[in-house]
This record gives C-alpha cells, structure tokens and sequence, in this order.
C-alpha cells in the first residue's frame, strides 16, 4: 500500500533509466544518505565512528569491488585481501616516503592494485570456476610472500609501514570524525562511479560474460578485454578499500591484516549480502562487520558466569550458526530478501 | 533479385573433422544480399556446424570464408566476427538470464557503443547520450518484435517462445549485415510460428536484412524462403529455389519423403 511503482509516469528515457526510478525509493535513498552524513557524525561516539563505521565503509568498498568481479563478471578471486594490502602498502609509502599529497596517494595505491590485479587477472582468459579460483588463491600467497620479504616494501618479515599524520591541502585529520568523512566521500564517489559502470554497456558486457560466455563473444563483446577491466576495477576498489581502512582505522600496514581468512570473508559478504547486488555488498559488509561486535556485546552480560574462553568459542559458533542460517533462509543473499519484502510490500495488504 | 550481385559471404570448399566424424566435407555455399536463404536437411547433416564455422565458433580445417569480398583470416575471434556484421540466435537458447529483457537486448548493441569507461562511470554527457539513443533503439527493435509488455521482466522468468523471440531482438539490435538464425521455431506451436515467420520477412523486407536460417519446418521454410542449401551427411546435396528443392529425387530421398512413404 505504501511502496507504488503505478502512477509513476515516465515521459523520456533518461527518467526511465534513473537509478532510482521509484520516488520512494530514491526518499529512502536521501534519508540513508543523511543518516551517514549528518546524523551519525553528530551523535554516534569515537569509538563507533572509528572502530565500527569506518571498517564497515571499507569493507563494504572492499565487497563492492569483489562483487563487480564475481557477482557480475562472473570471475571468482579467492586473493582479494591481497589487493588491499598491495593498495594499502603502495598509498603508504606513497604518502609516506615520497610525500605524494594525500588524495594522490591513495588514488596511486588504487592504481598500483588494479595493475597487479590486471595482472593475476590474466589466467581468467583460459579458464574459470574452479580452476580460476585456485589460480587467484595463489594470488593471494604470492603477493602475502612477496610483501613480507622485499624489504624495500615492508621493511622485513616483521615489518609494518606506519601510516604518517594524514594531511589534505594542510588541513589535519586527526580526529575520528574527520577521518570518517573521508572514507564516506571516498566511498560514496566510488559506489556511484561503480553503480554507472554496472548499468551501463560495461555492465551489461560482464553479466552477459557472466551469464553464457560463448553468446556473449558472438553478439560482439571482447571477452578478454572485458574481463581484465572487470579484474582491474575490481582490485582498485580493493586497492583503495585497503589504503582507506590503514590509513583511518590500523594505523599501520601489517600483513596480517589481510590474511587469507579476509579473503575468505570477503567472498562470504557477498554471498551473504547479494551476488550482483550493491545493496548486498553493504549488507554483507554490515553482517560481517557489525555482527560480531552484537554478539560479543550481547554476551557481555554472561562474562560472570562463563568463563571468557568458552564465551569467545560461543561468540563464534553463534555467528557461523547465523550465516548458515541466513544462506538456508534466502540461498540469494539478504539483497534478494530485501527485494522479497519490496514484492510483498506492492501487494500489501492484498495479495492477490 | 539481381542475378550478378555478388555475394555478402561466400563459403568455399568447407571441410571440418571432430575426431574420425567428417562433419562437413568440401561444402560450399553463398549467401545474396537481401535474400532470405535455409539450410535444410536431417538430423546431424552438418548445418549448425556450418553455421558455427560462418560465425567464427568452429575454424574449419580446409576451405576459405569470404566475407563482403575480404577473405577471414583463418584464426579470427568470434566477437571480431561479430563487429564485422554478423549476428545470430541459437538453437538451444542462449540468454542472459541474469538480465532483463531489455539488457538482453541492450547488449547486442554493444558494438555500436563507444564511450571509454571513464565516461561511463561519470555518466556524463556522452555516455548518458549515447545510452539513450541506444536504448531509444532497442525500444524499436521491442515495438517491432512486440515484446513491449515483458521489457523488465528477467529472461529466466520468460516462456521458450518469448525467449526465442527476445533471442532475435538481441541479434536484431546488432543492426548485422547477415543474421543467422538456427531453429527460430523449433519446439513452437503453429501461432508462435507464424509470429517468428511474420517477425523473419518484415525484417528481409522492412530492415533489408540478409537472413540464413535454419528450420526443419518445411512449410514455413518453403513459404518464406528465396533459396534453399540442402545438406546430407555433412555433403551439400541440392541447391536452389523452394520449386526446384520440392523436385529434386536426392532431396526426397534423403530427407523429405514421398507422400505415399
């Protein structure tokens, strides 16, 4: 009854192709985007701003970039935390040693990314699947090896580049309130960039890949080329995923940080979340990122009377319950379940 | 019909082996601008491979493909195939079926688009320009095949008539200079056939398309056709107009039948 999609006429194509051709949807859309601008800034603490908020932008970043590879290319890539870690070393010592202004930098580690992620991208042209995604889990340990023992990078096996004070046209970011507004913007140029891309004719080229490879190479679309861009944009927003979260939020790039499990968590956001969705990569993110720290502060009010080692196993078996749980509940991820509700909210509350 | 036009594409002495199977042996076979030609013929006679080997899917192992005049060199991509002018349907459905009826379409146009991805990712000028011209002409390729009513809807949710039928919109949005169709009626009831037989001589006649087709309808493929190619075998065995095919005693013989049996 609230949600209409009738009596919302269209009289060019340019309205009919908005991204948001349902007002309520793009209302829905203004409030969101307050919400981050505006309302949690103003209230939400330091501790929430820069240890949950700003994670959670980065990894939804993150997941939006793998999702352009894998929910619409088609091609999977189990070394994505790889790719941040090369954008996250490269903006580093960008910034740091070279002393490329900020905004360059973290562009310029976005850049280095998607040039080793073009790279890793090339076994995509000869196979997929399986095969494929063994090729880039192998990504994901050459590049760990490499960055551990060129010391030019890291500085030894036990070495992390620490990020420097941040800068922009010498004005500070030091505070957590600064630093979440510059991942929010980042993030919000990106996921705009990435959302034209994937309604536009690039778009459509990589879902058809996704889709039927072979129908897609006959009606015109240059496989290979269209493939390698998927893999180059998709490691630059890791890339850029990467120097956002080490810059605002580690402090400091350490290897560790983008182990394999991140990877593997990646991959899970977005299948949690939505293959092919951006909803989805936010939602993936949230449940990722945000889950967690609800179950361990949930289970807080037990510390009395379990022992903490048992609590923290249980924390775990909780969240790995509820990922089971989601993909049994809605195999599509929690984007289709969203658009489950929109259906039924057309109908509501007579559905026939 | 001009009798001394010269061919769109010429397929010269066509051979191609799978394993010990001679699938086509020393086939040759024009195609006439404007003219709507069938290959015909039984089960496993070689016309789809034909149709892969014009399209750029199989190489053949001998023989020579000519297309517009220009001779293709032997190891050439099937997507550069595609820029050249040549577009298809399949005959086991081939659809995005992630995508809407109209991105299905959309992206048989993807030759003709041109904005760099820079431009696509602003959405800027150019490229929202050129987004709404193409779209502009998909949405005349949808008024023309009458598939207005199912444009949003996903191709996996489509019935098999509606989904061959939006198969050739996205063949038809590549605005090809020969169109290749393989079994567009196949498994079609006599409506649906009548529909897709409609939809085939409006776009010879109104577009001037240059159509090869497929089809073991022979009523339909005796109605609409210009000229026939009958393959046995993986050998061409007959050639000609609807009137002389009927005649033919190899024709009846390998594949058509006598009435009596």
């Amino acid at each position: 009854m609230f949600y209409r999609e009738c009596g919302n006429f269209k009289d060019n194509y340019a309205s009919d192709m908005a991204i948001f051709p349902i007002p309520l949807d793009r209302y829905g859309f203004i409030v969101m985007l307050i919400l981050a601008l505006i309302v949690i800034p103003l209230t939400a603490t330091d501790y929430w701003i820069s240890s949950i908020m700003i994670p959670f932008y980065c990894f939804a970043l993150s997941a939006f970039g793998l999702n352009i590879l894998a929910g619409y290319a088609g091609q999977i890539s189990i070394g994505h935390a790889a790719f941040m870690a090369v954008g996250a070393y490269a903006s580093l010592i960008l910034y740091g040693r070279y002393g490329i202004p900020l905004l360059p930098s973290i562009l310029g580690g976005g850049i280095v990314s998607a040039a080793v992620g073009t790279f890793f991208g090339l076994p995509a042209l000869r196979i997929k699947g399986f095969y494929l995604a063994i090729s880039t889990l192998a990504s994901q340990f050459i590049i760990q090896w490499v960055i551990v023992h060129w010391r030019w990078v890291s500085g030894g096996v036990f070495g992390t580049v620490e990020a420097p004070d941040m800068q922009i046209f010498g004005w500070a970011l030091d505070t957590p309130v600064r630093k979440y507004y510059l991942v929010l913007c980042i993030m919000i140029l990106l996921i705009t960039f990435g959302k034209n891309l994937v309604r536009g004719q690039l778009g459509r080229n990589w879902m058809a890949i996704r889709d039927i490879d072979y129908a897609a190479e006959i009606i015109g679309v240059n496989l290979y080329r269209d493939k390698l861009i998927a893999f180059a944009v998709s490691t630059f927003y890791a890339g850029i995923a990467g120097s956002l979260i080490t810059f605002c939020y580690y402090g400091a790039a350490n290897i560790e940080e983008f182990h394999v499990m991140v990877s593997f968590a990646l991959i899970g956001m977005i299948i949690i979340g939505g293959l092919g969705t951006i909803l989805g990569s936010f939602l993936g993110a949230g449940f990722f990122v945000l889950l967690p720290i609800a179950i361990n502060q949930s289970l807080g009010a037990f510390m009395d009377v379990v022992p903490s080692d048992i609590l923290s196993n249980i924390e775990a078996i909780i969240f790995g319950g509820l990922i089971v749980l989601f993909l049994i509940v809605e195999p599509y991820g929690m984007a289709r379940l969203w658009h489950t509700i929109k259906d039924k909210m057309r109908l509501w509350p007579f559905p026939y | 019909m001009n009798e001394e036009k010269e061919p769109i594409l010429r397929a010269e002495n066509i051979s191609i082996t799978f394993g010990g199977l001679k699938a086509l042996d020393r086939v040759s076979l024009e195609i006439n601008p404007g003219e709507i030609m069938a290959i015909i013929g039984p089960n496993g006679a070689g016309k789809t491979t034909m149709l892969n080997i014009i399209n750029g899917f199989y190489k053949p192992d001998e023989g020579r493909i000519i297309f517009e005049g220009k001779e293709r060199p032997k190891k050439m991509k099937p997507n550069l195939i595609a820029a050249q002018g040549i577009a298809r349907t399949f005959q086991n459905l081939a659809l995005f079926t992630g995508m809407s009826t109209l991105g299905n379409i959309m992206v048989g146009r993807t030759m003709l688009m041109h904005s760099n991805i820079f431009s696509q990712a602003l959405y800027w000028r150019f490229s929202q320009k050129e987004e709404i011209e193409h779209r502009a002409a998909v949405e005349r390729i949808i008024d023309f095949l009458q598939i207005e009513n199912i444009r949003r809807t996903p191709a996996s949710m489509l019935p098999y008539g509606l989904r061959k039928r939006v198969e050739l919109a996205r063949a038809l949005a590549a605005e090809p200079k020969l169109l290749l169709l393989d079994e567009p009626m196949a498994g079609m009831n006599l409506e649906e056939k009548e529909d897709i037989a409609r939809f085939v001589l409006d776009a010879n006649e109104e577009l001037g398309y240059t159509i090869a087709l497929i089809e073991h309808d022979m009523g339909v493929v005796m109605d609409i056709c210009d000229r026939i190619v009958v393959l046995d075998f993986g050998e061409k065995i007959a050639e000609g107009t609807p009137d002389e095919i009927k005649a033919d005693p190899k024709v009846i013989k390998a594949y058509l039948g006598t009435a009596g049996g």
